[in-house]
């Protein structure tokens, strides 16, 4: 079960990620950062604090727009993953080209330095 | 002991396989972490077989087999679809993941690096992977 919102504030784009991606709902995941990425966003964050649960097919989706990303200029930060989603970054060593931050402040930070 | 479940070739059946998995690795001995790593290899292999092997073709199905057996936990799927042997396969580089913006090939990497050992065999018609997890080995 995945729950998706998404939101614009002022300065930047929000995906709120609840429950679990595998690969019966990675698609929706493909189509919330679509969908950021066709408005025009540069600065996206991703709270993944009540993410429980992550499998390749959803870590293929984040991967797929690191080019575009890299491309457009867009600033991406993912914040507030638990020690369980985290490790399985980690084994992939995908924690090395997806900036990953333990909260919000955090991620902001990232989001805006210089 | 010996757990045994029955899965449907349709994506909805993962979650159904991570409350199995759950169950089963319960009172096992070993960490957290380690038991959510393993549910995610059986989860990649078996997403695998429904997606690629079987077409998301909900009438066929695959059996997964779960056996403890002195040190080892032994995850055994089997299935009767197109034959893909992971031992064969060779895993994209990340730099070529990025670079092709392709979603898949994520997969095969977590499995090989979560368990200790895998094996593979088919006669042509049934296929058998087993994934072979050591208790103390992290």
């Amino acid at each position: 079960m995945l729950q998706i919102e998404t939101s614009h504030e002022e300065k930047y784009a929000l995906i709120v990620l609840k429950g679990e991606v595998d690969a019966s709902n990675s698609v929706e995941l493909d189509e919330a950062i679509n969908g950021m990425v066709e408005d025009q966003n540069t600065h996206m964050l991703i709270d993944a604090t009540d993410l429980n649960y992550i499998s390749s097919a959803g870590l293929g989706v984040f991967m797929s727009y690191l080019e575009d990303f890299q491309e457009k200029s867009i600033r991406f930060v993912i914040f507030g993953l638990n020690d369980k989603v985290l490790h399985v970054f980690h084994i992939l060593g995908l924690d090395q080209l997806i900036k990953l931050k333990p909260d919000k402040v955090a991620a902001l930070q990232e989001l805006y330095e210089a | 002991m010996k757990h045994r479940l029955t899965l449907y070739c349709d994506k909805s059946q993962l979650a159904d396989l991570r409350n199995f998995l759950s169950g089963v690795l319960k009172d096992k001995p070993i960490s957290d972490t380690t038991k959510f790593e393993v549910i995610l290899a059986v989860e990649e292999v078996c997403a695998n077989l429904i997606i690629h092997s079987h077409g998301c073709n909900s009438k066929d199905k695959i059996t997964l087999q779960v056996q403890e057996i002195d040190d080892k936990l032994i995850f055994e799927i089997k299935d009767s679809g197109k034959s893909f042997n992971l031992l064969e396969y060779q895993a994209p580089l990340l730099g070529d993941v990025i670079r092709e913006k392709r979603k898949g090939g994520l997969g095969i990497m977590l499995v090989k690096k979560i368990m200790d050992k895998i094996e593979f065999e088919s006669n042509g018609k049934d296929n058998t992977c087993r994934l072979i997890k050591i208790m103390d080995s992290k």
